[in-house]
């Protein structure tokens, strides 16, 4: 793993990157600045803030101190440069783009992904001009044919939805450089904990937070982390980031931020206008989550990973999709991108299809029914019937997403009393089938 | 300030730049402009309210002043002290500018972002001036002293006590 801190290590950044005790009160805990706004010195020191020229807070809207600790500690994890926090995570996808699409271009998007976010980009982003255009998440050539003059961005999720699946980074950052645009990273699956996409040649990177990162699925959110590599000055496929700004009387972000351009463009441009901005509230509560991130990231895998080969053994299971697992396809893939474990959410398939795939949500006693992942509870989907139902067949099947598949996100409980709740379950539904 | 030895220009220490920030009182800026959204009148200004005295040197501008300083033609002409020389200019110009710091007594030559010149440096290094290469004064200060975390930005500090407002 790159070395994120001349001096400190993962662990100790994830407790204190961006959280240095408050200035005012000597507070250890970070405070939560449940502010909407903030009073200028005088005139001059309002302009100056208007203008971007000094660093300070305007409106919660733009920047918040609690929210801009959560970027600062999110930045540091990944190796950026910045980082912008949103909302929500799908909120987080937008903005990322948001510097780099206009009407007309063209953003190719892997094809195994959260399938919120393939609506998202399949359709929405049609209403904003912006097409995505899907290609195989297995194959880089696939990246590599579909890059066009109008391309403007790459997007995979790292370790896929709906599980089980690790992507080929180094290979696909190859295909961006090349055709000299950004590969943005969706590395919610994984968590910087167990990957850092920079290192593979990533340029921007983005999380929903309301996953593993808060990690106890109280609090909505989503970040977009630039590298602060990738060069935007004089590059006339970004305008918005190499022309003049006439919203900023004139200046050019590249120009004057340099390698803070991307950051600085997300806060001054794309929250203060799209508004998606993220609630003090939240900020502070996956603070608080992330410096727990490391101890329960390697519950989650180790759990996970056991509850993968008990399944793989039991009789009314047909398959199981876990990168660790030495059956798997991407097991090579994980031991590369992945050594620390391979997460904790991954598919399986039941016998008896559909049919079996909704009783088992109603079997288990464990495991919450939810459209979550990343909770310390452990948790079961069926995608088909739930966060991927507006697929078609044909998207379903390219998503891993057919009508057997379930979808576990393992939590942090005891392992024997997950697997004792899904060995009973199963065999319940041997019986019931039966 | 002492320190005549050549320091590793690639990453320099934060206690390194901390100590410059901390020492010097008065910035000769080489290249300031008197265009208000120019980047080097961003950084004049931001000096300037963070109490520094920063004199513009810009032989090319019809204005008397630049954020209210009397401008100056050449580092020569300065009257009164100089403890660093800021240079927004390219770096083939970095060589005779490093000799008029030197003449004039400068402790600290600083190249700003995307300029480098070490032989500049080593010349500068020599006569006993620190040197600061491909770094913006405006970015370390806010960096080191609690500002340019409020940008969401990575600023590798990393601390178990209150952080200085200054
Ligand atoms: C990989 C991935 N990206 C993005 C999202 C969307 O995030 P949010 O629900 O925070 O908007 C999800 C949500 O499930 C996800 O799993």
């Amino acid at each position: 793993m790159k070395k994120l801190h001349p001096q400190y290590g993962f662990n100790t950044l994830a407790v204190h990157a961006g959280t240095a005790p408050d200035p005012t009160t000597g507070a250890r805990c970070f405070p939560i600045y449940q502010t909407s706004s903030y009073v200028f010195d005088d005139a001059d020191h309002a302009a100056s803030l208007f203008n971007l020229q000094a660093p300070g807070f305007i409106y919660s809207r733009l920047s918040n101190p609690t929210v801009a600790a959560l970027e600062e500690k999110l930045a540091t994890l990944e190796g950026g440069r910045g980082g912008t926090v949103t909302s929500s995570g799908h909120a987080a996808e937008t903005l990322a783009l948001f510097p780099l699409m206009a009407p007309g271009m063209e953003v190719i998007v892997a094809n195994k992904l959260y399938g919120g976010t393939i609506n998202l980009m399949g359709k929405s982003y049609r209403k904003f001009g912006w097409s995505a255009v899907f290609v195989d998440a297995d194959n880089p050539e696939d990246f590599h044919r579909a890059v066009t003059e109008k391309t403007r961005a790459i997007f995979v999720e790292n370790l896929a939805n709906p599980g089980g699946v690790v992507i080929d980074l180094e290979a696909i950052a190859k295909v961006a450089n090349e055709a000299g645009v950004p590969l943005v990273v969706d590395n919610t699956m994984a968590t910087p904990y167990l990957s850092q996409p920079f290192e593979w040649g990533a340029d921007i990177v983005v999380h929903s937070t309301t996953k593993f990162l808060s990690g106890q699925g109280n609090a909505l959110g989503g970040v977009v982390i630039d590298s602060g590599k990738f060069a935007w000055l004089g590059n006339s496929k970004y305008p918005s980031l190499s022309e003049p700004s006439p919203e900023y009387n004139g200046l050019t972000f590249a120009e004057t931020f340099g390698d803070l351009a991307y950051t600085m463009y997300s806060h001054a441009i794309s929250l203060r206008d799209l508004g998606c901005s993220q609630s003090p509230m939240n900020a502070w509560i996956t603070l608080n989550g992330i410096e727990t991130l490391p101890l329960r990231i390697e519950r989650h895998c180790s759990n996970a990973l056991a509850v993968a080969q008990f399944l793989e053994k039991h009789p009314n299971v047909e398959w199981v999709s876990h990168a660790g697992l030495r059956s798997s396809p991407y097991y090579e893939l994980g031991k590369k991108y992945l050594p620390a474990g391979t997460g904790s959410v991954f598919t399986f398939g039941v016998k008896g299809g559909y049919e079996s795939g909704i009783k088992m949500l109603e079997m288990v006693e464990l495991f919450s029914h939810v459209a979550n992942l990343g909770d310390t509870h452990s948790l079961i989907l069926h995608p088909a019937s739930t966060t991927h139902r507006q697929l078609s067949e044909e998207q379903l099947i390219e998503a891993g997403a057919g009508a057997e598949v379930i979808r576990l996100s393992v939590g942090i409980e005891c392992l024997e009393d997950l697997i004792a709740d899904l060995d009973q379950a199963l065999n319940s539904l041997y019986r019931s089938s039966n | 300030m002492p320190s005549s030895t050549f320091i590793d220009h690639s990453s320099y220490r934060d206690s390194h730049i901390r100590e410059i920030l901390n020492n010097v009182n008065s910035i000769a800026m080489v290249g300031a402009s008197a265009t208000w959204n120019r980047p080097s009148n961003f950084v004049m200004k931001y000096l300037l309210q963070k109490g520094y005295k920063v004199i513009p040197v810009n032989p090319n501008t019809k204005e008397k002043e630049i954020c209210g300083e009397k401008v100056f033609g050449d580092l020569a002409s300065i009257s009164g002290t100089v403890d660093m020389v800021d240079m927004f200019r390219p770096e083939h110009e970095a060589h005779e500018l490093v000799e008029d710091a030197i003449k004039i007594g400068a402790k600290v030559f600083w190249m700003q972002l995307e300029i480098f010149n070490n032989n500049a440096a080593q010349l500068a290094e020599k006569a006993g001036l620190q040197v600061v290469m491909n770094r913006c004064p405006k970015i370390e200060y806010a960096r080191l002293f609690g500002e340019l975390g409020w940008g969401g930005i990575n600023t590798g500090v990393i601390s178990n006590s209150r952080r200085r407002l200054k």
